[in-house]
């Protein structure tokens, strides 16, 4: 084992003929990987590609049906995530893995030998946080730190388990493009350690920039090898996609500057509503007909409770704070609110957006039962559930939702059909003030497209819109107005055409004049 | 007068203290077992019966440990390995070692019972005022002094706590990491069941050496109770069962001096202050939510 075959090295990593079944679904369907000693190995894929689905089989907790992992050249398996660490494989999750109730040092004792004294990891972690340039408290509580801060405690984690293979799930989706870059020296850093890196994204350009090589995946197969870095951003989405995706057109908005404030936030502050949450400061904002404003922000800057605040999820005291089409709807319900014509789209589609177990036509009417009180409800609010249904259909039909019954159960939709079908569900009704929250999460290419689109459409018909997203690229894409949330203030909305990636970016890190100091008065 | 009075506080206190160390713990792995009354009473009924078989109080008290494990183990059983409600599946708990404790105890009615010795310490008991009160108490009160302070040091300072703690917090992430939740709780869900069946114990070997049906009488609602008056730190349950026991022990004194309140009211005492302080901690947010284990309650299944 491990020895030379000429110039041909052992693989650190081979996987032959992967597959893992879900019920019905194949969710990798004989993968093959190969990831040498000192490499950055992309993979690639659209949400549901597989991706997460492979990774966790490498780190042993999902188990699978065929195929065969080998370690330098020798076949193993992997029952359990100790035994994965056990091989050197170390893993940075997409979705935090930590313990909001408890310390940074004690998040990383639990995942290290069961030797290591308690006492030392205090020390050690920090030590090494400095050397990496990630500095981090040790004593302080995970559920008190930000995104970006969580973060570096899964990187110093893995790292402290000195592996050889480290997998990264997405890491850069809830990180300022700064931080990005200080992660991608990380990396490098590591790479000419010796460190194989598998990295996991949909974000082509960090993929060309940083990455040896990349295995793309597209419904649970393997559909090509390649290097990043002489395919242009195109051709890898293409090969992600399997077909070109239309490009989202913006038609210019013109007179904007005339047409009246139909979404009106003054002075909107509120409380932290958890010991964890961040309170909002002063917020300022109009949104015009016709435009449509994106807010970008770090997750975890107080876009949730802003959205609240906004859609009267949460009241506010001063009535006047939030305006709907010039009428004071500080006080109002989210019905109330619906009523002046506003929508909302919140950002978690199961369980806030839609009940689950509820089929299409009825979260229609959980939704739209005050607005279309007089088409939906008959004598005495008995549903009129033709009248539901029909509309149910025509909104399918508008927004080209997919699905394998007529009136299914909305936990039956994958991520980006129930995502068209809850955004098309308030676009139906020509809302003359729309409010969404992380519009395409998790959603696939095509889909993505088609909402994009869609928003900016009823904004050129004379709606505001209103759109809070993590993902740059696309507020870049559909904005006239780019606004960045921080610590729970939100910056003046610049011009798309003044609004640079690095202008935002130093934004979303805090960098405003006189937001920094505040900051520092908050630490 | 005034030292008798804090042993009886010491008294009352004790099966509350230990019945609600360990539903502490069982609750820091996130684990809701609402079957503590039924636990404890099974304890109390074992304890007895085997003690009165056997003539010896300690043998009664192992026994009790025993079967309240094993009750324990039978709610573990179901909510752990079959995923059962855990609300429901311990208010059957609760329901089931109340008619079972009865039946089995019905013999017992009326018979003395055995009493575990006092432990006097030569020369300290007799310091005045506290001498008795500190060193002249039964061996389970030393135990549960003990208990406590070692449930504390394991959960704050070991790392068997810090891994249960973090089960508690997030059973997704534990699991993601490589901990054995199902396992884990198991011991803790167990190790509950011990305490409350060594509660019930102390409840028909000590308090009261005799059987009575329903003997427990409400305590192991009041240690659940208490868990979330501490917020689920150890030494705040001590704290709190001293309170409960000085209210329930005040209650008895207040009634033998003809103080004009209906008894009545004064036995709903613990229950009144049980839901004031609820009411009182969760207007601290932040404290409640560090310390109440984010899991609680929530079933565990790992997707494979």
């Amino acid at each position: 084992m491990g020895a030379l075959h000429g110039s041909e090295t052992v693989n650190l990593l081979e996987v032959r003929g992967l597959t893992k079944i879900f019920g019905a679904l194949k969710a990798c369907d004989a993968i093959d990987l190969t990831i040498a000693k000192g490499e950055i190995h992309a993979l690639l894929g659209e949400n549901g590609a597989g991706k997460s689905t492979l990774v966790k089989m490498l780190f042993g907790t999902l188990e699978p049906y065929s195929g065969e992992i080998l370690w330098n050249g020798q076949p193993v398996r992997i029952a359990n995530p100790h035994a994965a660490k056990k091989l050197g494989i170390g893993m940075v999750f997409q979705h935090f893995s930590l313990f909001e109730a408890l310390t940074a040092a004690e998040n990383i004792a639990l995942s290290l030998n069961e030797d290591t004294p308690i006492s030392t990891i205090a020390a050690k972690a920090k030590a090494l946080s400095y050397s990496y340039g990630l500095p981090l408290d040790p004593y302080s509580l995970v559920g008190d730190l930000s995104v970006g801060e969580r973060q570096r405690i899964e990187i110093i984690r893995c790292l402290l388990q000195t592996p050889e293979l480290i997998i990264l799930d997405e890491p850069t989706s809830v990180l300022t493009p700064q931080e990005a870059d200080k992660l991608f020296e990380t990396l490098e850093r590591l790479r000419s350690e010796g460190k194989s890196i598998l990295y996991i994204s949909h974000r082509l350009e960090e993929v060309k920039r940083m990455c040896d090589r990349a295995t793309v995946l597209r419904h649970g197969k393997v559909v090509g090898h390649c290097d990043p870095r002489k395919e242009t951003a195109a051709s890898l989405a293409r090969m992600m996609v399997g077909n070109e995706v239309k490009a989202v057109v913006r038609p210019p908005s013109e007179g904007i500057e005339k047409a009246s404030v139909l979404l009106e936030i003054r002075n909107l502050s509120r409380k932290p509503a958890t010991p964890f949450s961040i309170p909002l400061r002063d917020i300022k904002l109009d949104v015009r007909a016709g435009e449509v404003i994106g807010i970008a922000g770090v997750a975890g800057n107080g876009q949730g409770e802003f959205f609240e605040a906004v859609s009267g999820e949460a009241l506010q005291d001063d009535a006047g704070a939030i305006r709907i089409r010039g009428k004071d709807a500080g006080r109002l319900s989210i019905s109330g609110r619906r009523l002046l014509g506003a929508a909302f789209v919140p950002e978690e589609r199961l369980g806030h957006g839609a009940a689950p177990r509820m089929r299409l036509s009825e979260n229609l009417l959980l939704s739209r039962h005050t607005t279309d009180r007089k088409a939906f409800l008959g004598l005495a609010g008995l549903v009129h559930s033709g009248a539901v249904k029909f509309a149910a259909q025509r909104i399918i039909a508008a927004m080209d939702v997919r699905k394998s019954a007529v009136d299914p159960e909305a936990a039956a939709l994958s991520g980006g059909n129930l995502q068209k079908f809850i955004i098309g569900r308030e676009l139906d009704r020509q809302p003359a003030v729309m409010v969404v929250n992380q519009p395409t999460w998790g959603v696939d290419a095509g889909a993505a497209a088609r909402i994009r689109q869609a928003l900016i459409e009823l904004a050129r018909s004379g709606s505001a819109v209103l759109v809070i997203s993590q993902d740059l690229d696309e507020l870049f894409e559909i904005s006239d107005l780019i606004a960045v949330m921080h610590n729970g203030e939100l910056s003046k909305p610049l011009p798309r055409a003044e609004a640079t990636l690095e202008k935002v970016g130093l934004l979303m890190g805090g960098a405003e004049p006189g937001h920094a100091e505040r900051v520092l008065e908050v630490a | 007068m005034f030292e008798s009075i804090l042993i009886t506080i010491a008294t009352a206190a004790t099966p509350l203290l230990i019945a609600s160390v360990g539903e502490l713990v069982v609750e820091r792995s996130g684990v809701l077992n609402l079957g503590v009354e039924g636990m404890m009473v099974m304890g109390a009924v074992t304890g007895f019966g085997v003690a009165l078989a056997t003539g010896s109080p300690w043998l009664g008290v192992l026994a009790a440990i025993m079967v309240g494990a094993l009750f324990s183990l039978l709610f573990g059983f179901l909510t752990l390995t079959l995923v059962t409600n855990q609300v429901a599946t311990g208010l059957a708990l609760t329901l089931l070692g109340l008619g079972l404790s009865g039946m089995l105890g019905e013999g017992f009615v009326g018979q003395p019972g055995v009493k575990m010795s006092y432990l006097y310490i030569p020369y300290l008991t007799d310091i005045p005022f506290v001498g008795k009160l500190l060193f002249g108490q039964d061996p389970l009160f030393y135990l549960s002094i003990i208990l406590t302070a070692g449930v504390a040091w394991f959960l704050f300072r070991s790392r068997a706590g810090l891994t249960l703690r973090s089960v508690g917090d997030n059973h997704t992430s534990a699991h993601a990491l490589g901990i054995n939740v199902i396992g884990i709780r198991y011991l803790a869900v167990m190790f509950g069941g011990a305490c409350a069946g060594l509660a019930g114990a102390y409840l028909s070997l000590v308090y009261t050496p005799q059987w009575i049906e329903n003997m427990t009488a409400g305590r192991g609602w009041i240690a659940l109770a208490l868990v979330v008056f501490a917020s689920w730190r150890p030494w705040r349950v001590l704290a709190g069962a001293y309170l409960f026991g000085a209210v329930s022990i005040g209650q008895l004194h207040a009634q033998a001096l003809g103080i004009g309140v209906p008894s009545q009211l004064l036995s709903s005492l613990p229950y009144l202050a049980t839901i004031v302080v609820l009411v009182l901690i969760s207007r601290n947010r932040r404290l409640t939510m560090v310390n109440t284990p984010a899991s609680l309650g929530r079933p565990f299944v790992p997707d494979r």
